[in-house]
């Protein structure tokens, strides 16, 4: 993820302060991935739905792709310091230093997320950069509490190189490592990032690249396909996920597809088919009804016609 | 003094059943008597709240708690019942439920059933899980429909057996107020897959709660067991008496953190030694209950093995009064965090140094126990729980602070947090939770799922349904829904904070 410098400095999470001193000069473009730095959205620290048992999640800020249903669409873009949330923000935690820096008083915000409700451009003014040692320092008084850590986002495979570095630091305090994927990044180009994760899971979104297209706004590049082949002969598929809306996803040929590629492994696979729900959405879906129980039980009941056994509806 | 007026209260209620009524009545009439010596002092602290003795009556002729060995009973049979040992599945809870009818204690039903997985395990046989499950069906719907006290309570655990799961799927299916459920878990001898039936049980009707195995074995051994409120007491013994200071009330005489300290500590905490030890003398001495039962003849209980329990309750409260000046919260701020550790190191130290008439077990010392707390509580928080309203945001930090109190309790302590409903679609994401507290020092927790009829009040299980209809003024079955319905409203426990959300 390249970004560039804003007027002010970047936002560094805790006990990172010192880092602003150093060579990041305002108007500069950056690799964060290259620099071991991060722009990390939340963190949860306790998570059921992130994988097996209990996990911390830590989503990443930033994405590729503009799902129409994307549930958290303040994840997508990196902010730009226009200052358009500044004037509104009800408890003064937003301002704009006379440099044009928007910056955010923690202790102040209420949460009420009225900034990305009014950002023009899916970003958060609410998002701090780690460095690998600070993530971790941060994540880890959590870890006799859960199974381990999932990178979420945005699109956490975005920072390829942070990520292994960070992973390594998790598992040699013994716990797993597991990434929430859209599928559009050739995973194969980070056999070291394969190498320290326990765990892939893996969007399916759209089969058909016009109807990709359409849903993620942003053309196919094939590697949905090319990344199944990966994850499944690394045994690393967690489980693959399926948003449905009938009319804008193809559900049936994303099966097809899979089972085409995979064959007689689907029936290990866990596949979540999840209900579209207009929670958090903006856009075009954004009071669009969610599709019916009989609608995902069809569609559950094609994919164990082509061999899925294992198989939940969310 | 004899109370006429409230016994005749008592006697023309509309709100009571009969059996309510019948020991009401002889509550009363055991307080006609005034058999304890109890100094000026003493009665100051009872009348400023300080202390209280949880209404256990003026003339105490039964311990509180009575932990029978019901696994010895099922080897031996009962000669003054007439009970002979049991062969088959049907007898053993035959036995179980003749002998459960003659085991008294304050509340005048058995506040502890055994360890019923190990108890039945052996008498399962050949028989079907339907026929199993329809045996203990019945079973528990006859505990429930006449053991109308929620402060009773079974064990579970550690081990898995047959048994257990059965009545883990019995139990689930009933979703019945009685009795109480707690699981003993060792995650180095409970397998993941029979706590994750537990935990799902749990988050579907607030039962089983979950004992640290490891960490409650300090003060018996392995033979203790789980009763009435999240008591850990020695099974063939039990508790002679319980009697808490309330330090919200305390607190409220103190002039300063060192008169609390210095004076007011010292000498309450003495006040109620000793009239533990009045009660205990009372008990053994003149009674007669440990010459007549026939549980003590027989072996199932022993005098040797009962305890005095000394209740420690209020803490956030207390703390809070005597920090208020500087408006630091307990279970907020460190430094009134730090405040409570010190005075319940300072409870332990004193008590430690004070004398437990006829109680050998405990080396003649009392066992400290966090009180869970009495309907006529107000603005007092069970023994060291944070208030409703006053948890901390993080899960992790709020069991991280009940670890750091727990390990004073030795006699019991427990923490309950209702838990989104989602969590049952990840059942291993909660027990992941439960090791990492354990892990951290938590010694008991108890859970519910945030949208269930049944709750847990302070420890015991009252259905939303039941108060719902007590507040209507109509007559209801069992008489915790009495206690339970005014503590739901005055502390908020719908506001708990929900967890894992």
């Amino acid at each position: 993820m390249r970004l560039r410098i804003p007027p002010g400095g970047l936002r560094w999470g805790r006990d990172e302060a010192a880092r602003a001193d150093s060579s990041w000069v305002a108007g500069t473009v950056v690799d964060l991935d290259s620099l071991g730095v991060a722009p990390v959205h939340r963190m949860i620290q306790l998570s059921t739905v992130d994988g097996p048992g209990a996990r911390t999640t830590v989503f990443l800020q930033g994405c590729n792709i503009r799902c129409l249903y994307c549930h958290n669409p303040e994840t997508q873009a990196i902010c730009c310091h226009c200052g358009e949330c500044v004037a509104g923000c009800p408890s003064g935690a937003l301002a704009q230093t006379s440099a044009g820096a928007v910056t955010w008083e923690e202790s102040r915000c209420i949460q009420c997320d009225r900034c990305h409700a009014v950002c023009p451009y899916h970003a958060s003014p609410k998002v701090y950069l780690y460095s690998v040692q600070a993530l971790f320092e941060a994540v880890s008084p959590n870890f006799a509490f859960v199974r381990g850590v999932t990178a979420s986002g945005g699109e956490a495979t975005l920072y390829p190189a942070f990520l292994t570095a960070f992973f390594k630091q998790v598992r040699a305090a013994g716990k797993t490592c597991l990434i929430d994927a859209n599928g559009t990044v050739d995973l194969a180009r980070y056999p070291e990032l394969l190498a320290v994760t326990d765990g892939v899971m893996l969007d399916l979104k759209a089969w058909d690249p016009t109807v990709f297209e359409q849903l993620v706004g942003r053309r196919s590049t094939g590697h949905l396909q090319k990344n199944l082949l990966t994850l499944a002969q690394r045994q690393l598929i967690e489980e693959l996920r399926l948003v449905y809306l009938p009319g804008r996803v193809d559900g049936r040929a994303c099966l097809e597809g899979v089972a085409r590629l995979l064959g007689d492994q689907v029936k290990t696979i866990l596949l979540k088919l999840i209900r579209f729900r207009c929670h958090g959405v903006r856009g075009v879906l954004e009071q669009t009804p969610s599709p019916s129980l009989e609608e995902m039980q069809a569609l559950e009941a094609f994919a164990r016609s082509l061999g899925f056994e294992r198989i939940v509806i969310r | 003094m004899f109370n006429h007026e409230a016994a005749y209260e008592t006697l023309t209620s509309r709100k009571l059943t009969h059996e309510q009524k019948l020991m009401a009545l002889a509550k009363h009439a055991e307080n006609a008597f005034e058999v304890l010596e109890i100094p000026e002092k003493t009665r100051a602290y009872f009348e400023n709240g300080s202390i209280n003795d949880l209404f256990e009556g003026a003339a105490p002729y039964r311990p509180r708690y009575i932990m029978v060995d019901y696994e010895k009973y099922l080897k031996q049979g009962s000669e003054f019942l007439s009970v002979k040992p049991p062969k088959t599945l049907d007898e053993a809870i035959f036995a179980l439920m003749m002998l459960y009818h003659h085991v008294p204690s304050i509340t005048n039903f058995p506040v502890y059933l055994g360890n019923l997985d190990t108890l039945l395990d052996p008498y399962l046989g050949e028989e079907s899980d339907e026929a199993i499950c329809e045996k203990l069906r019945l079973f528990f719907t006859f505990l429930d429909r006449t053991v109308t006290d929620s402060f009773c309570h079974a064990n579970l655990g550690p081990q898995q057996t047959r048994a257990g799961e059965l009545i883990l799927k019995t139990e689930r299916e009933l979703s019945n107020a009685v009795p109480n459920f707690t699981i003993k878990y060792d995650p180095r001898e409970t397998p993941d897959a029979f706590m994750e039936q537990a935990i799902e049980c749990s988050l579907r009707c607030s039962n089983p709660a979950i004992c640290n195995h490891e960490a409650n074995l300090e003060p018996y051994g392995t033979a203790y067991g789980i009763s009435s409120c999240y008591n850990i007491l020695p099974i063939r013994g039990g508790a002679y008496t319980l009697t808490r200071v309330t330090l919200t009330k305390l607190a409220e005489q103190a002039s300063s953190v060192e008169h609390f300290m210095d004076q007011l500590l010292p000498d309450c905490l003495q006040a109620i030694a000793d009239y533990m030890n009045e009660r205990i003398r009372f008990l053994v001495e003149k009674s007669g209950f440990f010459e007549s039962s026939f549980l003590v003849k027989e072996g199932l209980i022993d005098r040797d093995r009962f305890v005095g329990m000394f209740g420690v309750t209020g803490l956030a409260e207390g703390v809070n009064v005597l920090l208020k000046d500087q408006g630091l919260i307990y279970g907020r701020d460190e430094a009134a965090n730090e405040l409570a550790e010190q005075i319940l190191q300072r409870i332990k130290v004193l008590t430690d140094d004070m004398p437990a008439c006829y109680s050998p077990l405990m080396k003649d010392r009392f066992v400290l126990h966090a009180q869970v707390g009495l309907d006529s509580d107000h603005g007092v928080t069970s023994g060291v729980r944070i208030p409703v309203g006053d948890e901390p945001e993080s899960f992790l930090d709020h069991l991280r602070h009940s670890g750091r109190y727990h390990k004073f309790f030795p006699a019991g302590v427990g923490d309950i947090f209702p838990i989104a409903t989602q969590v049952n679609q990840n059942l291993s994401a909660l027990l992941d939770v439960v090791k990492g507290a354990f892990a951290a020092g938590v010694h008991y927790l108890s859970f519910y799922a945030a949208d269930t009829d049944l709750v847990r009040i302070t420890g015991y299980l009252v259905k939303r349904s039941e108060m719902e209809k007590f507040k209507n003024q109509e007559v209801v079955l069992h008489d915790t829904t009495h206690l339970g319905a005014p503590n739901y409203e005055d502390n908020r426990l719908a506001e708990r904070k929900v967890r894992m959300v």
